[in-house]
């Protein structure tokens, strides 16, 4: 009897110990760091310390149609530089397009061009007729695989660079599924400014004005050839009103963004407003060169996701391979597009699906309100059971306060998440876990009534209700694990909390009390119990 | 000895026919109203309908209906405005219900920048869904609660019998349609924390409706009385004080939670305390009856 009982003393001393060692890191910041360093913590769901979650869809037809249409204005340009006119160019699908050739014997010589110059493309000849002949480009299924599935483990990468360079602590960048992105930034402040910089897709491209076009004829619809209606966008410093220009560019890039070596902010010393000093690598810095050399005194739009930051006079050929993107931008601005041009453009469009931002006032109110409920909660049920039970519930409470312990020890091991529903789930835990000795101190109730001695009643009651007991937390898990497989963030905490709470219950319910009655009657045997 | 209830002996059997009565008239509204969920009406929690909502702290006072009239000029009538008793709160929410834009967080928070220029304003969460989002999270939950019953059916089944099983999920089935019911009728709103709730009440009810059971096996093998219908009362009446306490203990726990918790958890805990004596109610007046219509009053021996 006494080795039995010692046995599980020793064990729930044990449990007891550890328990403390692996909470305590997570309540309080004054332990040594030897301690903390290493130790395993709760997590704060987003929640209770606030922060973003987003989840991003991403447009993968989109980047096989951005990337087919580069492909056919490359194509169109070639053939202009070979003398070989092009009457349109139009979209086939998201994977293909179409050139139309003047009546004139242009066909074979375009195909020649094409195939030498114009590779990946797959190009076939498609009617010839006297007004005119049809090329028909698609990109090789193989590309278009691979842009596929690049679109989201390298979005996934870009995204990280970023957030890396914004500064945000353990931030969850995971693909989800085939075209989705999660991103979960714990702590952010400045939440509009982080998903700002999480959904830009960057592309920034250098495009020339094509100053013969009429802005007011590209209005009305008529665009020339080749050519891409714009706008540029303008920020008065004083009313911070926006106001957008419209430009007609010539629609292919002469240099985009991937060039880019190093991007970072600076300020003009007059205005004391901030721009982005861009250098290119040696490939962007050559192709810069020639294009500013070629093009002195025309105007070059510097273009980032089809809006026109400026569009300055090159005054003079630009040798170094730096340049400038000035605009009306506050220092803040400055730096994320500094940060977005130095992590690169993401090679598909996101779009936000799913937005849940938590600002870290209503977080730190949360877990206050939450954990005084809780307390609020343990008090008025241990206080119920001392009441009702007398000695036997004092003995419930003091299993009930192991329970809470070994939760909180539990989730530190796993490095759960805590969530507001998770703390609700620890209260409805607590409500539910005086439940196991509820039914035992019943039933020891009837078996005293029966005229039974103390111990033989306290033996019988925790026989017969331990199956009661365990079938009703397995009915209990059960649900708590379904939550667990379909909830997402809080109320998967929320599943742990309840089904941890639950499952360590048995333990202390059954277990914990036991030992103290035993205890009890192997000393002497007990003549009264008070319950 | 404390005791609240002691030596009861209720005829639950007797008022089947009014607590069946009852729950049928519950459970057709409660259908009624899954009804009008899945059919667009309804009010439903913008994560599960997809939408807009924003809770937003003013620096100073300010009454309901200039937010109301601001967010009307700025394009938005149709938004829910709900506020914080005790704080200069107001939580805005724009459903993407009859089409519209989804994500409108930045819109609204510029409406209200604009609108209240000396009285500013701290956003103090967002949540934008899409409704594809919506509409997976709507598919999931009904997934979660069809699979949970079907789970609890198998292990009843396995630890009982069969009839116990179905009687037990039917007894659970009925809580979650009639919380359903009773947050259609209070128009409240029903959003991932509801559906949770649901299936923490389901477990819930579950565990109450399992003791009873359990207690009426014991007693068929003991043979304490001779028709079902008497072993259950017997066995309701046996068990009554534990129910009692227990569902007190949880539900002092829930009234904690409802009047401390803070907004975010107030109708996840409301919920849950309207559950516990849905839960209650149906393990002894729910479940034990169908158990015995279904059994007749032969008291075969339940396996163990």
């Amino acid at each position: 009897m006494w080795k039995s009982i010692w046995g599980r003393a020793t064990l729930i001393a044990v449990l007891t110990a550890t328990s403390i060692v692996l909470v305590l890191p997570s309540l309080t910041d004054i332990l040594p760091v030897a301690w903390t360093e290493k130790s395993p913590k709760i997590h704060l769901g987003l929640d209770l310390q606030g922060g973003v979650f987003l989840r991003l869809a991403v447009e993968i037809d989109k980047a096989i149609e951005n990337t087919t249409m580069r492909y056919a204005d490359d194509a169109r340009a070639i053939m202009r530089e070979k003398g070989i006119p092009v009457f349109s160019l139009a979209k086939d699908g998201i994977d293909g397009f179409s050139l139309t050739l003047p009546p004139g014997d242009f066909a074979d010589r375009a195909m020649r061009v094409l195939k030498e110059e114009a590779g990946t493309i797959d190009y076939t000849l498609g009617s010839v007729t006297s007004s005119g002949a049809t090329i028909k480009g698609r990109m090789p299924p193989s590309e278009v695989q691979a842009i596929r599935a690049n679109a989201v483990t390298q979005g996934v990468e870009t995204i990280r660079n970023r957030i890396d360079q914004f500064g945000v602590r353990e931030p969850q960048i995971i693909a989800e599924g085939e075209d989705r992105i999660v991103v979960q930034l714990p702590g952010v402040k400045d939440q509009r400014r982080a998903i700002e910089l999480v959904g830009k897709t960057a592309l920034l491209e250098f495009k020339l004005v094509d100053e013969g076009a009429s802005v007011e004829e590209a209005l009305k619809g008529n665009l020339p050839e080749g050519d891409q209606l714009l706008y540029v966008k303008n920020v008065d410093p004083q009313t911070g009103r926006l106001s957008k220009t419209p430009i007609v560019v010539k629609a292919r890039a002469v240099l985009t963004g991937d060039t880019i070596k190093t991007a970072r902010v600076n300020f003009q010393s007059q205005r004391g407003g901030a721009y982005v000093g861009l250098s290119f690598d040696n490939r962007g810095a050559q192709i810069f060169d020639r294009v500013t050399a070629e093009n002195v005194k025309r105007r070059l739009a510097i273009v980032l996701d089809d809006t026109v930051y400026s569009a300055p006079v090159i005054q003079e050929r630009i040798s170094g391979g730096d340049a400038q993107i000035t605009g009306s931008f506050t220092a803040e601005e400055a730096s994320d597009l500094a940060i977005v041009l130095r992590a690169g453009s993401l090679p598909a469009p996101v779009k936000i699906i799913q937005n849940v931002s938590v600002g870290p006032s209503l977080g730190r109110d949360s877990i206050e309100k939450g954990i005084r409920a809780a307390i609020i909660g343990a008090i008025l049920v241990v206080g119920f059971m001392v009441v009702y039970y007398r000695f036997a519930g004092l003995v419930a409470d003091v299993a009930l306060i192991f329970n809470i312990l070994f939760l909180l020890a539990g989730m530190s091991l796993l490095q759960a998440t805590l969530t507001l529903p998770g703390i609700a789930g620890i209260i409805l835990a607590i409500g539910m876990a005086v439940d196991s000795n509820v039914l035992i101190f019943e039933r020891i109730r009837e078996e005293l009534r029966s005229k039974k001695t103390v111990r033989a009643s306290i033996d019988a009651g925790y026989d017969k209700a331990f199956w009661t007991v365990v079938d009703s937390h397995v009915t209990t898990l059960i649900t708590a694990m379904i939550l667990f497989q379909f909830g997402t963030g809080p109320i998967k905490g929320f599943a742990v909390t309840l089904s941890m709470g639950v499952a360590i219950n048995l333990f202390t319910a059954l277990v914990c009390t036991k030992v103290v009655f035993d205890y009890l009657n192997a000393r002497r045997p007990m003549q009264a119990l008070s319950i | 000895m404390l005791e609240i209830i002691k030596g009861t002996n209720i005829d639950f059997m007797r008022l089947k026919k009014y607590s069946f009565a009852f729950s049928g008239a519950v459970v057709m509204i409660g259908l009624y109203a899954v009804f009008q969920i899945f059919t667009g009406g309804g009010n439903l929690g913008i994560d599960l309908a997809g939408g807009t909502s924003l809770q937003v702290r003013f620096e100073q006072q300010v009454q309901m209906d200039q937010v109301r009239k601001v967010l009307t000029s700025g394009g938005f009538p149709e938004a829910s405005l709900q506020s914080v008793p005790g704080e200069n709160i107001y939580i805005i929410k724009v459903s993407a219900k009859g089409g519209g834009e989804k994500m409108v967080g930045e819109k609204v928070e510029t409406l209200l920048r604009q609108g209240f220029p000396s009285n500013p304003q701290t956003v103090e969460s967002v949540a934008e869904i899409g409704p594809a989002i919506g509409k997976k999270l709507r598919t999931d939950a009904l997934f979660a609660l069809a699979v949970s019953a079907l789970a609890i059916i198998v292990y009843l089944a396995w630890r009982f019998e069969f009839k116990f099983g179905v009687a037990a999920a039917l007894a659970t089935f009925h809580d979650v349609i009639m919380l359903v019911a009773i947050f259609y009728l209070l128009d409240r709103e029903m959003d991932l924390l509801f559906i949770t709730a649901l299936l923490t009440i389901g477990g819930y009810s579950l565990t109450d409706t399992v003791v009873i059971f359990d207690r009426i096996r014991e007693n068929i093998r003991l043979r304490k009385r001779s028709t079902f219908s008497e072993t259950i009362n017997l066995s309701v009446n046996e068990v009554l004080s534990r129910t009692v306490i227990t569902s007190l203990t949880t539900f002092m726990a829930c009234i904690a939670l409802l009047l401390f918790g803070g907004v975010v958890l107030k109708d996840f805990s409301l919920a849950l305390a309207i559950g516990i004596i849905i839960g209650t109610y149906s393990s002894v007046f729910v479940a034990s009856p169908i158990v015995a219509r279904w059994r007749g009053e032969k008291m075969v021996q339940v396996k163990r």
